[in-house]
């Protein structure tokens, strides 16, 4: 497993603690309710789960399993482009996830559409890098 | 295919079709005049599919195919796994009959069994987490 497919699966599994963390809290507070603005959560309770966890880890086992390349080209593709879509996507999901709850005036509205660009950014990137490596399997003429 | 991986997807794959199922539940309550505790099934329609389906799925997957713990403890602690897989679908199974009966009925005394439910998804979640965690490596 490359390096890279690590921290996307570690990251992964920080975003699957975080997410059912925040659900559980929500969960609890309707059945016994705790305090009413923790409704404010439920953003980040999907961002972390949908695109921290789920997502996230896709991407992290597709970059490790998928088809390699052969010698004369890193197996994996290209590393910068995996640790730009990596550092995308966990912007992404904070400035998503959390920008709602810790923004004020503006910012509250900017941020959230800050992740979701930037989370663009890292499908972008991810799909352009891995796309050649989606074909049989055996060795690459490159 | 380890023994617990099979439970894990079976489980998983059950869920999905359950959650279809009151999707179209859910998509016909109205027209059909059925129980109004279906069109409070939102949230466990969704959970169903996230928790019971997908994550089930990858949690099944990931303890089969990640690489080995050790040569002792290949799939690292059992125990937490087996916990996992329980705590997970009791949790959720607790969720799918109370949310939507406590929606319906709020005075009933029934927000407990959220308490548990959640409790109990939370602690699944987690012992995936720590069990997993050191599995994540190079080979």
């Amino acid at each position: 497993m490359p390096v890279v497919s690590r921290w996307f699966i570690r990251a992964s599994l920080v975003n699957l603690a975080l997410g059912f963390t925040l659900g559980a809290l929500l969960l609890w507070n309707k059945g016994l309710p705790i305090d009413s603005t923790l409704a404010r959560l439920v953003p980040a309770h999907i961002e972390f789960l949908v695109a921290g966890w789920v997502i996230q880890l896709v991407m992290g086992v597709a970059t490790w399993i998928f088809p390699r390349f052969g010698v004369r080209r890193s197996p994996y593709g290209s590393e910068t482009a995996a640790w730009v879509a990596f550092a995308l996507l966990n912007a992404g999901v904070w400035l998503a996830g959390v920008g709602p709850i810790v923004g004020r005036g503006a910012g509250a509205a900017i941020l959230p559409v800050a992740g979701r660009l930037a989370e663009v950014a890292a499908a972008v990137v991810f799909a352009a890098n891995i796309w050649a490596r989606v074909r049989a399997s055996g060795l690459s003429e490159i | 295919m380890p023994i617990l991986t099979r439970w894990f997807i079976k489980t998983a794959l059950v869920y999905f079709v359950t959650a279809l199922v009151v999707g179209v539940a859910q998509a016909v309550q109205a027209p059909l005049g059925l129980p109004a505790v279906l069109a409070a099934a939102g949230p466990v329609y969704v959970h169903l599919l996230v928790v019971g389906w997908i994550t089930q799925m990858i949690l099944g997957v990931a303890y089969w195919m990640f690489p080995k713990h050790s040569k002792e403890t290949p799939r690292g602690s059992d125990r937490l796994a087996i916990a996992s897989y329980w705590f997970l679908n009791l949790g959720l199974l607790l969720r799918v009959f109370g949310e939507p009966a406590h929606t319906v009925h709020p005075a009933a005394g029934l927000g407990w069994l959220l308490g548990v439910s959640a409790a109990l998804q939370w602690l699944g979640g987690m012992a995936f987490v720590v069990n997993t965690w050191a599995r994540v490596k190079e080979r």
